[in-house]
């Protein structure tokens, strides 16, 4: 599946088996996207959150 | 009727994937619930439809995490990781204090509420030494104090920012080797261990860069990572420790861990033990 980056337009390949909320990453810009839906192989994307003080292990 | 696993979510990473994969292919059922869309009702009478048998906390964000497990407990879902492990294991205060009241050698740690009370720890622990953050990961904001002067400038910045950030935990800085060591414990098990090696002088986090290697569990790491474990109330955690020349410290336990390091270094099939400690407590 292709999915278009929000920044710079890039069109680039997922993965099959993505799902929604995963990240996926524009080879051009290295722009982080987060997958919001998948419907008829077709796939919506947003800006994935910045990185949170709270976040991680 | 088959057993569902409620996966709490924020992002999707590959632990997240992985066990949805691994539960999948067990024939389970896995809710996914994307914690940034769900809103609750704090004062509900009822129980919400069913988000599953067991549910698996896995928020990115500490505190979103934190609450939702509290909202979800609440509500009598059994949550893994409870609510309780991960107050402490989120906060190096709350650690600590029940580390060293079950007498698991740990690091010394002062915590002080001034600048000027902080300084007069450090006297007392001697430079250089560790300020950590109560409630911090990924090895963020934790600063080495190598003396005096640098030290009275980090604390003055820190009035400035969030209240949290006043309560001063300084921690010895523990000679070591330029490695730690992280225990995978799934309950009464230590499934899988690694050294994480220094990509800075005090930092060994993966997702920083630190690297991986196998750590063959010996008789002392199983023990006492399955005593720090159950120490905090059990469940899915990394315990991670320091070797010295007294002997094993441990100085953190991990409640939402990440796994992919380890699994690449170890082979351990991290995914399939999370899912078989799941179904136990979906049982119960």
């Amino acid at each position: 599946m292709k999915v278009k980056c929000l920044e710079c337009d890039c069109e680039f390949d997922v993965p099959d088996d993505v799902i929604v909320g995963e990240i996926v990453t524009c080879p051009d810009c290295g722009l982080e996207l987060e997958v919001t839906k998948i419907e008829a192989g077709k796939i919506e994307i947003k800006s994935a959150a910045v990185e949170g003080e709270d976040w991680g292990e | 009727m088959g057993i569902t696993i409620g996966l709490l979510y924020d992002q999707i990473r590959w632990e997240e994937k992985t066990v949805l994969e691994t539960a999948k292919s067990r024939g389970l059922d896995v809710n996914l619930i994307d914690a940034k869309a769900s809103i609750f009702e704090l004062t509900a009478k009822e129980k919400i439809p069913t988000l599953g048998d067991v549910i698996l906390q896995r928020c990115v964000s500490y505190f979103r995490g934190l609450h939702l497990s509290a909202v979800l407990e609440n509500m009598g879902y059994t949550v893994v990781n409870s609510y309780n492990v991960a107050e402490v294991c989120g906060n190096k205060l709350l650690s600590t204090l029940i580390l060293s009241k079950a007498k698991i050698p740990t690091p010394k740690t002062y915590v002080a509420f001034t600048p000027e009370s902080a300084v007069n720890a450090l006297d007392k622990l001697g430079y250089p030494a560790l300020l950590k953050p109560l409630v911090g990961s990924w090895g963020r904001l934790i600063i080495p104090l190598k003396d005096k002067d640098t030290a009275e400038a980090i604390f003055e910045e820190r009035e400035y920012m969030f209240p949290l950030y006043q309560v001063y935990y300084i921690q010895e800085m523990v000679k070591r080797p330029p490695r730690d060591i992280r225990i995978f414990v799934v309950g009464e098990e230590a499934v899988a261990g690694m050294y994480r090696y220094s990509f800075q002088e005090i930092k060994t986090n993966i997702a920083r860069g630190g690297k991986a290697e196998p750590c063959k569990i010996t008789d002392e790491l199983r023990e006492l990572s399955l005593k720090a474990a159950e120490t905090v109330g059990g469940g899915i955690l990394g315990v991670d420790m320091m070797e010295t020349e007294s002997g094993i410290l441990v100085h953190e336990i991990n409640h939402t861990v990440e796994f992919r390091g380890l699994v690449s270094a170890t082979g351990v099939n991290i995914p399939k033990n999370i899912v078989g400690y799941l179904l136990r407590k979906a049982k119960k």
